[in-house]
Parts: C-alpha cells; sequence; structure tokens
C-alpha cells in the first residue's frame, strides 16, 4: 500500500483544540491525534461498556483496549455479544431503534459517545465489512467509488479505486470488467469487494463481523493474507467462530461467553482477554480452555 | 425411462429408491394436475376479457384512427363526420402531465418519509392509514371535491382543476407502491452505505432509490394510466371545448375520456367513430409512455445518480 498513513497527519491544535471527529474535516484521515501513535498502543478503548437492546442487557461491563496496527479478534459461542460489541464501536448500534451503550467508548481518548460526536464522522474513521457480502448494486468501479465519491475525497478517482481493489487482492480478477455490477462477482470476491469498498475511505480502524462465514477455504485464506497485508496500513477488530481463524490471525483475542444471572436473563460478557498466543496455550480462566478445547456444552 | 419395476410390487428394502414420479401417490399426482388445470384455467378466463377489449378496440378504432384524427379540431356536433380529437389528446396529455408533475414527487418523497423516516411513528401511521382510505375514494367523489374547493372558489373550469383531480387519485397510490418498493430493498444496503461515512439523506438518495428505483417506476406509472383514463373528474371539472386549448390556468379544456364518454352516449355513427377512435388512442398513449418511462427506469438503475 502506497497510501499514507492516515495517523501521521495532525490537525493544528490552535484550530481544534480537541479532537475532532465532531467537526467536519476537509479531506480524509484527518484525524486529530496529538502525539504520533506507536504500533500496539491502544486506539480505541472499551471501559466497562454494556450494550441494552431496549431493556434487555445483552452485553455486560466489557473493558479491552484495541491496539493500534494489530489485529484483535473476538470469539465466543452463539449469541454472546461478539457483533453488539463491535457494532457499538463504530456506532453502528445506533440504527437499531431502543439499542443504548452503557460505559465508555474511546477512540483517541475521545469518548465515542458524547453528546456533540457525529456517528457520521465516527464511521467514515472506523469501517466496517459485514458477515454477508453486501455490494451495492452497481457497477463494481462505483461500488468502490462510492466512499470516495460520498465523503468529497479529492483526487484521480481511477487511481483510488484501483488502489483500493489492489489493496484487497481483487485487481486482477476485476479490472476487465469494472463496469459489471458487482453482484455478479462471486461470493468471495463480493466480501473482497466490501473489503476494497471500505479500505477506499482509507479508514483508521477496520471491523469485520465474520467476514469469511460465507466463504471457501481458499477465499478465506485469500482474505487471512489481506488482513496481515492491511494490519501494516490499518487496525482490525474481527468478530470469528472460527477458533484456528483467530489464532491464526490475530495478534490479541477476546473471548466472551453468555451466562445466566440470578434472574435466568443471559447476558455476554467478556471472560479473557490476552495475546492471541497466551490465550491459546495458556488460557487463565477455566471457561476459556474448555471452549478452546473443545469442551463447550 | 429407467425403472420398470412397479412401485407397489417392488419389496420395499430393494436397492435404490424410486425417483420416478410414477413413485408418488395418486392422490399427490391428481392434486398436482388439477392445481396445474385451474391456475391455466384461471389465466385464461382472465385474459379473454382483456384480450377482447384490445381486439375490439383494434379492429373498430384502427380505421378511424389518422393524423387528422389526431390533429384536428372537434366537429361542433355530434352528428357531423370528419374533423378529430386533437383537443383532447393534448388535454389529455398536459393534465395527465401536470397531475403527475404534482404527484410523482410527492407521492415518492412521501413514501420515502414513510419507509425512511417516519416507520412506525404516529404520524407515520395515520399518514399511511390516510392513504389508503383515499385509495379507496371513487373519483366521482374526488372529482365533486375539486369541483366544490376548487372550480366554484375561482369560478371557472380549467385544465389545471382535472389535474388537481387527478394528482389527489394519484397521490395515495403512489405513496403506497412506493413505500412497498422501498420496504424491500435490503437494510444491508443502506447499513453498508452508513457505515462508509454516508449520511442518511446521501444513502437513500444514492443506494435506496436506485435500488428500488424499477419497482417504483412500475407503480408510479400504473397510478399515471389509471388516472390518464379517469372520466368522471375530467367531465365535472374540466369543461367543454372543440378547439386547442395549450393552458392549463384559463379556459375550458377537454380530455380523451370525456371524448369517449360523451361520443359513445351518442346514437350518430361520426360520434360512435370518434368514441372509438378516442379509445384506440388513449391505449396507445398510455402504452408509449409506459414503454418510454421503463427504458428511462432501466438507465437510471444500473448508472449511479
Ligand atoms: N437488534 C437486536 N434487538 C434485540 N436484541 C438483539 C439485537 N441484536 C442482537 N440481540 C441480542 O443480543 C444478544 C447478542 O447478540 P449478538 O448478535 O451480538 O451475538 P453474537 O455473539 O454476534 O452471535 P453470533 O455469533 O451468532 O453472530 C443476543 O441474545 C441477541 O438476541
Ligand atoms: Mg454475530
Amino acid at each position: 500500500m502506497t497510501a499514507p498513513d492516515p495517523k501521521v497527519e495532525t490537525v493544528t491544535a490552535s484550530d481544534r483544540p480537541s479532537v475532532s471527529i465532531n467537526a467536519p474535516t476537509s479531506g480524509w484521515g484527518a484525524v486529530g491525534v496529538d502525539t504520533p501513535q506507536a504500533a500496539g498502543a491502544p486506539v480505541m478503548d472499551l471501559r466497562d461498556v454494556s450494550v441494552f437492546y431496549g431493556n434487555y442487557e445483552a452485553v455486560r461491563g466489557t473493558s479491552m483496549p484495541i491496539r493500534q496496527n494489530q489485529i484483535t479478534a473476538m470469539i465466543g459461542p452463539s449469541g454472546c455479544g461478539k457483533s453488539t460489541i463491535l457494532r457499538s464501536l463504530n456506532r453502528m448500534n445506533d440504527l437499531v431503534p431502543g439499542a443504548r451503550v452503557a460505559g465508555k467508548v474511546t477512540y483517541h481518548g475521545q469518548d465515542l459517545y458524547a453528546k456533540d460526536v457525529d456517528p457520521i464522522q465516527v464511521r467514515r474513521r472506523i469501517g466496517m465489512v459485514f458477515q454477508k457480502p453486501n455490494p451495492f448494486p452497481k457497477s463494481i468501479f462505483d461500488n468502490v467509488a462510492y466512499g470516495l465519491r460520498i465523503n468529497g475525497i479529492k483526487g484521480n478517482l481511477h487511481d483510488q479505486v484501483e488502489e483500493a481493489l489492489t489493496g484487497a487482492a481483487l485487481w486482477d480478477e476485476v479490472k476487465d470488467k469494472l463496469k459489471m455490477s458487482g453482484l455478479s462477482l462471486s461470493g468471495g470476491q463480493q466480501q473482497r469487494l466490501c473489503i476494497a469498498r471500505t479500505i477506499a475511505v482509507r479508514p483508521d480502524v477496520i471491523l469485520m463481523d465474520e467476514p469469511c462465514s460465507a466463504l471457501d477455504p481458499i477465499a478465506t485464506g485469500k482474505i487471512e493474507d489481506l488482513m496481515h497485508e492491511l494490519a501494516k496500513t490499518y487496525t482490525i477488530v474481527i468478530v470469528t467462530h472460527n477458533m484456528q481463524q483467530a489464532a491464526r490471525v490475530s495478534h490479541y483475542t477476546a473471548f466472551f461467553t453468555a451466562e445466566v444471572d440470578d434472574k435466568q436473563v443471559r447476558h455476554g460478557r467478556l471472560v479473557e482477554f490476552s495475546e492471541t498466543g497466551k490465550l491459546f496455550t495458556n488460557p487463565s480462566d477455566k471457561r476459556t480452555e474448555d471452549y478452546i478445547t473443545g469442551r463447550f456444552g | 425411462m429407467t425403472t420398470t419395476v412397479d412401485p407397489v410390487t417392488r419389496p420395499p428394502a430393494a436397492g435404490a429408491p424410486n425417483l420416478t414420479r410414477s413413485a408418488l401417490s395418486v392422490r399427490r399426482r391428481v392434486t398436482n394436475q388439477v392445481a396445474l388445470g385451474l391456475i391455466v384455467l384461471a389465466l385464461f378466463v382472465a385474459v379473454i376479457p382483456l384480450g377482447l377489449v384490445v381486439w375490439s378496440v383494434l379492429s373498430r378504432g384502427g380505421s378511424v384512427i389518422s393524423w387528422e384524427f389526431l390533429t384536428e379540431d372537434i366537429p361542433n356536433s355530434f352528428r357531423r363526420s370528419g374533423g378529430g380529437v386533437g383537443p383532447a389528446v393534448i388535454g389529455t396529455l398536459i393534465i395527465t402531465g401536470m397531475a403527475a408533475l404534482m404527484a410523482v414527487p410527492l407521492g415518492v418523497l412521501g413514501a420515502i418519509y414513510l419507509n425512511e423516516y417516519g416507520k412506525q411513528r404516529p404520524l407515520a401511521r395515520l399518514i399511511r392509514t390516510m392513504a389508503d382510505i383515499m385509495t379507496g375514494v371513487p373519483s366521482v367523489v374526488m372529482g365533486l371535491f375539486i369541483y366544490s374547493a376548487w372550480v366554484l372558489l375561482f369560478d371557472a373550469r380549467t385544465g389545471f382543476a382535472g389535474a388537481l383531480a387527478l394528482a389527489c387519485l394519484m397521490l395515495p397510490v403512489i405513496i403506497r407502491s412506493t413505500e412497498e418498493m422501498l420496504r424491500l430493498v435490503p437494510d444491508e444496503l443502506r447499513q453498508a452505505s452508513l457505515a462508509l461515512g454516508a449520511r442518511k439523506w446521501r444513502t437513500t438518495l444514492t443506494v435506496v432509490l436506485p435500488a428500488a428505483i424499477s419497482g417504483i417506476t412500475s407503480g408510479v406509472l400504473l397510478a399515471i394510466a389509471r388516472a390518464a383514463g379517469e372520466t368522471a373528474p375530467i367531465v365535472f371539472v374540466v369543461g367543454v371545448t372543440t378547439a386547442p386549448n395549450w393552458n392549463l390556468f384559463s379556459g375550458e379544456n377537454t380530455a380523451l375520456p370525456a371524448q369517449i364518454f360523451r361520443n359513445a352516449s351518442q346514437v350518430f355513427e361520426p360520434a360512435q367513430e370518434r368514441a372509438w377512435g378516442s379509445a384506440l388512442t388513449l391505449i396507445v398513449i398510455v402504452l408509449v409512455f409506459t414503454i418510454i418511462a421503463r427504458i428511462i427506469a432501466n438507465r437510471f438503475a444500473i448508472k449511479e445518480r
């Protein structure tokens, strides 16, 4: 990737005293970071985050960091709230009527749920790839160009589309049919198109919700390789059901599970968060060990 | 083709399962045939009146239609032959066009509000119910409403009054059909767009509408076609003229349905002919506009913006 690192662009302190997600910015990637961050420094931080759907507390008390240029995986049984936590990281939960986030999610030290934060600005910097490939019913080119156009990103559109498609390891397969509908691609290609669409706007963090669950092993392998490549430039959070995948690609792993409280209500909880190697070889919690060794009920 | 074993005599556990149709129970086979027969029958019953209408209009109106018929003024007397229905063609085009100009943007925007913003809010539910009720209002009633609310107020029958009545008839149909089409657009597309940092109006305009445009066009066309054929409101509020009137806001006007109605109720041969000719003209006009709108919608759906 020849993409300049978004993190090196700083905003002059006199213009915008605080970080600038609430203020409209010109161009892309004007993330107002006061100090350049080293790889591994926390980009995002969750402090005692609980997510409610109406009165139902789907996930309770989650605290974990998301580190710069690292891949953080979330694993755990179905329904334990992985997607819920992931969606709270770029305020996609705002779209669910009745959903509410308690606790604190910070991004470069800034509370994402503060009153004056604009969710649109948040999502510009924290992009998302969904479980089901969902290209727009537009041409391949327009799918990738869409984010560039709506965000008014300047520069040669064609070059930027090519760069994004190359970054998503799809360029060679589609370079001769950019005018064809994005829906004409195979499932794996569609998912890579969605990744291209996301990286085209050069976000800071990419959230992926089971991006390979609809794909065969070869396509999965391509996307995993791609994630390693992308982690050089971006910070990645991935939800996966596939423990081997988590072990293969991630640097950090968070293990969630669902617990029944004394009122017989199920809540998702973060059981363990640590470096992937440690979590899989030497878990400190019995439940983690049971899950990764397949003894989960 | 392959199996000759009778399913009844074949021993139960003998080798490969019988996958031929003859292995099905008689009851299921008969039910299948009966259902198929009924469907085909229903299709014919539905097509027969349609075919008869088209055939009779074509055979009786086809000989009437000529360039003169489409452009010349309407004769002063029903008895007189010759002349044409030029003023009514013009009236239909500009009255329906004006009605569509008013009802289509309002209806589509209203549907966008209902499906993208209002959802289940009380106001949205109220509008939905009102639209449903309005769909059921007979066109005569709508004509009388415009007559008392507009024509009596300004003391003039005009083409615009007709356009208002037609717009009122089209509006609820457009709102409801457009909303249905917007509802079919998968939520994943909206989420994908929002996750890229698009605002809601942008998402609606550049993702949701293009995805639904083909269905929306169908609904809008149905509404326009229906309105173009409405007779009652036109007869009430538009008035009568035998000369072309390009001005919607002053002077009485006329339209093809009104010509069909007036001429068909006369016993004179020339009037009868004019009625058949007008009917065919109306059908062709609606057909031509349907084709044009389809072509435009297809272009719009493939390309962005
Ligand atoms: N939109 C919603 N409204 C109400 N409850 C929801 C909603 N989305 C999720 N939930 C509930 O929140 C809990 C966590 O769901 P979530 O989708 O986060 O689980 P998950 O860990 O991603 O599961 P999976 O691995 O199956 O995708 C579940 O009990 C689910 O029923
Ligand atoms: Mg999930």
